[in-house]
């Protein structure tokens, strides 16, 4: 009996402690440092001569107007994204057609070109130097250093998140679920509306948060085709970098820290769906 | 219904699915389309379901041209091979789709529609599942819940795509009977779909046997297994 050696049986997928414990310490330490650590300094600074002080920073006109910019672009740019990658990916999984590969390929286009040069491309097309611009201009509806190019710049910045969440979902869905739909004598908007839109309705809700959280961020391509014009064409990312460059760095620490704020206010709102729901979620995975 | 298919053929780009085929359902009949995979069997049923279109060819419904109806018009019945349950709603809801999507004047009221579809889970034998989710039933109960489904639109056919294939060996001869005593209990022109002889054999009234989008013999069981027409029907039902 004593020659048996005594060995503790572990599940097959799992690690001894020691190397676990390694692991969750250096995923914590990265995170730590890359993540929690610069949001607190962030938050540090900007509390730095006490609340009363941020708070007023924020009272700035300007920096109110960026605000509201801010969240007008979000709030015009995510809904017009969400309707366009719905349709891409529709197109795309619903259907054979040719040039599709190239279609999947120009979806990922404003992933891989920097967002300075984006704005550029908006610059170059819309402003005043353009014939189009120049006639744009004329009849008083600039696009160039106004509003229109900021939520088109933004538009064109995010435009990848929610289809990019759709596709995968929506190939591996398949299409037996509508035709199912279509034999029992639903139309095309019922079969979307009933069977396809609550199918996809977390990759959906995954790619709005995505896709708000950069509409808010964006800074290379608005920066370009903004002007920069306070009050005006500056939002929140504008505005951070010109009261850093200006040397206040309590109303650019509390600006950064309020749109970090938005930023996981979405995050929560997710985490909160997800676990509100998680029974449904279990159900339509396990399928 | 009696079905009749008149040289339909299918192209999908410069493949032949189906060669001109022909072919005369009686109505009420029970149908095997067997053969191997690529034998143009799923294409065949898909067009009579209205959810492929033919090259060439026309589809009659008790006479009428039927070819150019579309998927809602043709009301039939269509059980897919993975069943395309809607994973989100429960399996009274899923029964009661079709009933649901009714245009308003000759949709049912909610309390008809209940009841239409506890009768349909006493047809399947499975009174009490209505609550569940597909996610929680096994695979045979998938499949009679996807056949309730199909008969509450009251369809004009009954159509299956591989309908036994998912199950194992003893749910399949179990659920074999079950569609046999549907058909003959709602009388309806059945279609289905197999690669399996024994089954096409045991179960069906007629026997379509396919092969590389051609029709090899149409038979009753008996004639074919007695008179083979050519050697791929031999050594298929044999095999």
């Amino acid at each position: 009996m004593t020659d048996i050696p005594q060995t503790r049986w572990r599940p097959a997928t799992t690690e001894p402690p020691l190397v676990k414990w390694t692991l969750i310490a250096l995923c914590l330490a990265v995170l730590g440092v890359l993540l929690f650590a610069p949001l607190i300094a962030v938050l540090d600074e900007a509390l730095r001569r006490g609340w009363a002080f941020a708070l007023t920073s924020l009272g700035d006109r300007d920096a109110q107007a960026a605000i509201w910019l801010t969240i007008k672009v979000a709030a015009v740019v995510v809904p017009l994204n969400v309707v366009f990658g719905i349709a891409a990916a529709w197109a795309i999984t619903k259907f054979d057609w040719r040039g599709k590969a190239w279609v999947i390929t120009l979806i990922d286009l404003p992933f891989s070109v920097s967002p300075v040069v984006a704005g550029l491309m908006f610059v170059l097309m819309f402003g005043a130097n353009s014939s189009l611009g120049a006639w744009l201009v004329a009849s008083g509806f600039p696009i160039v250093f106004a509003v229109p190019g900021i939520v088109l710049a933004t538009l064109f910045i995010t435009f990848p998140f929610v289809a990019r969440e759709l596709i995968p979902v929506m190939l591996e869905q398949g299409k037996t679920e509508e035709e199912a739909a279509l034999t029992l004598g639903a139309g095309g908007w019922r079969v979307f509306f009933t069977v396809t839109l609550p199918n996809i309705r977390w990759a959906l809700l995954y790619g709005v948060l995505l896709c708000n959280a950069r509409a808010m961020g964006e800074f290379g391509a608005v920066a370009v085709v903004s002007g920069k014009i306070r009050g005006q064409t500056t939002t929140m990312p504008l505005m951070i970098e010109m009261f850093y460059n200006e040397y206040l760095s309590v109303a650019a620490f509390t600006m950064a820290g309020v749109l970090a704020l938005l930023a996981l206010v979405t995050l929560t709102l997710k985490s909160a769906l997800e676990w509100r729901y998680a029974d449904q979620l279990a159900a339509t995975h396990r399928h | 219904m009696n079905i009749e298919i008149e040289e339909i053929s299918k192209d999908f780009g410069t493949n032949a699915a189906l060669n001109p085929v022909s072919l005369s359902i009686p109505s009420g009949t029970l149908v095997a389309l067997l053969g191997p995979s690529g034998s143009g069997k799923t294409t065949l049923l898909r067009i009579l379901g209205g959810l492929e279109f033919p090259s060439a060819g026309r589809v009659l419904f008790d006479g009428q041209d039927a070819t150019g109806l579309t998927v809602q018009e043709r009301r039939a019945g269509f059980v897919f091979q993975s069943y395309a349950l809607f994973r989100h709603m429960t399996v009274f809801d899923n029964i009661a789709y079709g009933l649901r999507a009714r245009p308003r004047k000759s949709r049912p009221p909610a309390a008809e529609i209940a009841r239409r579809v506890s009768r349909l889970l006493e047809l399947i034998k499975l009174p009490d599942i209505g609550a569940r989710y597909p996610s929680q039933l096994s695979g045979g109960q998938r499949q009679r819940v996807a056949l309730a489904r199909a008969l509450a639109i009251e369809p004009r056919m009954l159509l299956l795509d591989e309908p036994f294939g998912a199950l194992d060996a003893k749910v399949r001869k179990e659920l074999r009977q079950g569609l046999r005593d549907i058909h003959d209990t709602t009388g309806l022109t059945t279609v289905f779909v197999t690669h399996d002889q024994e089954e096409a054999m045991e179960l069906a009234d007629l026997v379509v046997v396919m092969s590389m989008g051609r029709i090899e013999q149409v038979g009753k069981p008996d004639d074919i297994r007695a008179r083979p027409r050519t050697q791929f029907v031999r050594e298929f039902i044999t095999a």
